[in-house]
């Protein structure tokens, strides 16, 4: 069965509203505080409380405080690439020119909070598991999804016509989105050295409340910095593209001739 | 603290990148708003951009006098 014409019309000029350059800037702009301060006090709250006030755990003792840290990164590589899906999306059926933008700029902050999981992934390996890195099915899913998002990046740029990179790095983006569902069942359907997940939707999470407050504060708060981050970086990159095209325009380069 | 080099590594590395990612984008923004309102006063002359090493043109090559 496939979606109505009307549907996708009215799905579509829903999104292009916001296509406006200066309607997008004014939301942002009006928006940006909203994320960027309940993001630092949250992260503060929930990593401070996660490093000095959560209780050590039985077996792997003060090294799980690793977790605050190692889990909204994991979450967020994997929301962040969910995005870029959105955005491709966005871009392929709609034509819509923010989402090419929000692409761009999605792309190095997902790669970065992608390193940051895999870094302290390793980090917390090493003294639990005895070595920094295992070709584990978790772990090789978000190397792939690493070097998904470097793809991305390097596609989305590596044309001269910027179209034909976003049309590309779209289509990438889709068909890296196979690597998603991969990395969340990864631990149920491989023997995985890596544990599997404590908090899930159907069931109650098999951790203590005084670990889950501060993880559900930092997850929180480190989700609404990597929401403000690619807020203010898209807007940055509207306001370039406005910049180049009143550089390029001729009627300025004509005045300036003269 | 049990195994502190690996908590302390794993903290730093997320205040490092998170540091460098809000600085690099907030200095973006201001750069690009300064900018944008210099041009819209008409004070800011079109940068010519600097020369490339490929011999082939580029599509934007053609549209700079």
């Amino acid at each position: 069965m496939s979606a109505s014409p009307t549907l996708v019309a009215r799905t579509g000029s829903f999104f292009h509203r916001y296509a406006n350059p200066g309607r997008f800037l004014k939301l942002g702009a009006r928006l940006q505080p909203w994320l960027t301060w309940p993001a630092i006090v949250l992260t503060l709250l929930g990593l401070g409380w996660g490093l000095f006030f959560s209780p050590a755990d039985w077996q792997q003792g003060d090294s799980v405080r690793i977790m605050y840290v190692h889990v909204p990164a994991a979450m967020l590589a994997s929301a962040g690439y969910a995005a870029l899906a959105v955005c491709a999306v966005l871009s392929l059926v709609w034509r819509h020119p923010l989402a090419d933008l929000a692409a761009v700029e999605i792309g190095p902050v997902g790669a970065c909070i992608t390193a940051l999981c895999l870094a302290t992934g390793s980090l917390w390996g090493k003294p639990m598991w005895g070595t920094w890195w295992v070709w584990d099915a978790r772990l090789t899913s978000v190397l792939v999804l690493f070097f998904l998002y470097l793809g991305h990046i390097t596609l989305i740029r590596a044309f001269d016509d910027p179209q034909r990179g976003y049309r590309a790095a779209a289509i990438l983006a889709l068909a890296g989105a196979v690597d998603l569902p991969i990395i969340k069942f990864s631990v149920q359907w491989w023997n995985t050295l890596h544990q599997p997940d404590s908090i899930t939707l159907t069931g109650a999470p098999t951790m203590s409340s005084s670990m889950l407050w501060p993880l559900g504060l930092s997850t929180l708060g480190i989700s609404l910095g990597f929401a403000a981050l690619v807020l203010a970086r898209t807007r940055a990159a509207v306001m370039e593209s406005r910049i180049q095209a009143l550089l390029s325009s001729p009627r300025r380069n004509q005045g300036n001739a003269a | 603290m049990t195994h502190l080099p690996y908590i302390a590594a794993s903290y730093g590395l997320a205040l490092v990148l998170s540091l460098t990612l809000a600085l690099n984008a907030a200095w973006r923004l201001k750069t690009a708003r300064a900018r944008l309102a210099m041009l819209e006063r008409g004070n800011l002359r079109p940068v010519q951009p600097a020369p490339r090493p490929e011999a082939a043109p580029s599509s934007t090559d053609t549209q700079t006098p």
